[in-house]
């Protein structure tokens, strides 16, 4: 029962990290219909300065903190503006190929500064936040991933419900050219889903970091987790990438502690394809809404 | 009444593609207070002369390669959305364009992107003053609103954006009689009110006539005629094509219907 708990907290606080990189992806998909395949490349990308910003420059936790996620945000407005907006209107393959070459671009840059090896951020998380429960002990890490997680999350769902530019960014994602007639800025939504994937997937990356140590490698490949969860969930659906998060967050957590920890990496995977092949659109892809 | 020009178009001609030219020529004038009629077939160019205005030629491929639109005296042609919207000038697009997966309060704030960050709530009371019925659903998802509320809520949605020239594409399209009855009579009631100036484009010739000041009609991407609406609604030519009333109120017989269609190449 213990481990049960255990295995239970740790797959939750890792698939709210998967969620939270999802919302990026989605978000980019819902308003853009773009594919990102440098999402693993952006979470990398996060870490390494926020490793620099922290080790390195020797700044403070929360400074270092605050400066990443404004150097995340204005990098993927960056992207928009200079990569991605003068392939608007072009065919799919092209922006794909984009995608592709920046990633490409990312990780050899990554490797040309920070080298291969894995790196390690210095101790900074309170012990406090280690939770012991009998036989049960939660890492302080799952402990902080699992707050940062809920917090972003709500943090960003009540942005998309309530708040005005959350609303235009919604209805440009659901009718773009009705969007236009009113005089919503397309192109600043644009380039506002990238700022805050660009965000999200630095989040996701410096937590990621914090577990697994921190390798370009290794965080690229986790950016690959995006498209089981964004799959299963429905590419178009921010509740789908959330809750599909959660379950292969789980999945991998589960799979690890009871079956096999060399399993744990492709299961993912596996659900990809049964996913694709039984519910081609995911739990909660867009069920178009018909009137007669 | 005669006011102050609000727009002008000056014998603009459109093209999509570089290659398929819609508008040959067209001119029109829109007077500040004025609700002004356009009507024509289908294909005649009616919604492109709308989006020449609006600026949303520009993602479907379009340019005015001719001619100038002026608004209050400064030319806006071929100037992207966000600018022309910014200026006042709101289209509600023809097909009720709602956004489905957005409640009706929500459609509703999206027509505060052109002054985003100012207080909207006064404007919200007003629309559902205007239309009651979307009070009542404000928080339903607009995908499944009926399309009498849908109508209802696309001109709502461009209100709250505070136009002072409203573009509307067929806001009458299928919709039941007494629905387009009641839409007219508000559009009217938003002109009065609101001293909206507006541009009605519109198959219904008659509804379109009853309160439109002005009118013109447009016919292979050219305007054939033009006068205030009430010598409109009398022209004989007007009342044939568009009123669907012969000269005599009677039923047509085929030879007049074939009579018709020879004459209006000439129109």
């Amino acid at each position: 029962m213990e481990f049960f708990l255990q295995l239970l907290v740790n797959g939750l606080s890792l698939g709210f990290l998967y969620a939270l990189s999802a919302l990026g992806f989605v978000m980019i998909f819902k308003s853009s219909s773009v594919l990102n395949f440098a999402h693993g490349e952006l979470m990398a990308i996060g870490a390494f300065i926020f490793l620099a910003l922290s080790a390195w420059a020797g700044l403070p936790i929360l400074l270092a903190f605050v400066f990443t996620m404004i150097g995340s945000f204005t990098l993927g407005f960056i992207l928009e503006k200079f990569f991605l907006r003068p392939l608007i209107g072009e065919a799919l393959i092209q922006v794909i190929m984009l995608t592709l070459g920046l990633a490409l671009m990312f990780r050899g840059l990554l490797l040309f500064i920070f080298g291969g090896d894995i790196h390690d951020y210095p101790d900074f998380l309170p012990e406090a936040l280690t939770i012991q429960w009998g036989a049960i002990n939660i890492p302080s890490v799952y402990v902080a991933a699992f707050i940062i997680g809920i917090l972003f999350l709500i943090l960003f769902g009540l942005f998309f419900k309530y708040s005005s530019q959350g609303i235009y960014m919604r209805s440009v994602a659901d009718n773009q050219p009705a969007a236009l007639s009113l005089g919503v800025h397309v192109r600043r939504v644009f380039a506002l889903s990238w700022a805050i994937a660009g965000l999200v997937c630095a989040i996701s990356g410096i937590v990621l970091g914090i577990i697994n140590g921190i390798n370009v490698h290794e965080l690229s490949s986790i950016g690959l987790k995006v498209f089981p969860v964004v799959i299963l969930g429905g590419l178009d659906s921010i509740g789908g990438a959330i809750l599909g998060g959660i379950i292969i967050g789980l999945l991998e957590s589960f799979t690890g502690g009871y079956i096999s920890t060399s399993l744990r990496e492709i299961i993912p995977y596996i659900v990809l394809i049964f996913i694709l092949m039984v519910k081609p659109y995911g739990l909660f892809g867009l069920v178009e809404i018909e009137r007669v | 009444m005669e006011g102050n020009v609000r727009l002008l178009i000056n014998n603009i001609s459109v093209v999509y593609s570089d290659v398929i030219q819609v508008l040959k020529g067209v001119s029109l004038t829109i007077r500040e207070g004025q609700i002004v009629s356009l009507l024509g077939s289908n294909g005649a160019g009616k919604t492109t002369t709308l989006k020449a205005i609006s600026g949303l030629l520009k993602p479907e491929n379009g340019r005015v390669t001719e001619g100038s639109i002026e608004y209050d005296g400064k030319a806006v042609q071929n100037s992207s959305p966000e600018e022309i919207t910014r200026k006042g000038i709101i289209q509600v697009l023809e097909g009720r364009q709602e956004f489905k997966y957005l409640t009706v309060e929500e459609n509703l704030r999206v027509g505060t992107a052109t002054r985003w960050g100012k207080p909207y709530q006064k404007d919200l009371d007003l629309v559902y003053h205007y239309f009651p019925a979307l009070l009542a659903r404000k928080r339903a998802m607009a995908g499944y609103c009926s399309g009498g509320e849908l109508q209802m809520l696309v001109i709502g949605r461009a209100l709250m954006a505070h136009p002072m020239l409203l573009l509307l594409d067929e806001p009458s399209l299928g919709l039941a009689p007494l629905l387009v009855k009641e839409i007219f009579q508000i559009i009217k009631r938003i002109n009065e009110e609101q001293a909206a100036t507006l541009m009605v484009v519109e198959q219904n010739a008659n509804m379109a006539l009853q309160i439109a000041h002005y009118g013109y009609v447009m016919e292979n991407g050219k305007i054939v005629m033009e006068n205030s609406a009430q010598e409109l609604r009398e022209n004989p030519d007007v009342k044939e094509f568009y009123l669907g009333t012969a000269a005599s109120g009677t039923l047509k017989s085929y030879k007049d219907v074939k009579a018709y269609k020879r004459r209006k190449r000439w129109l």
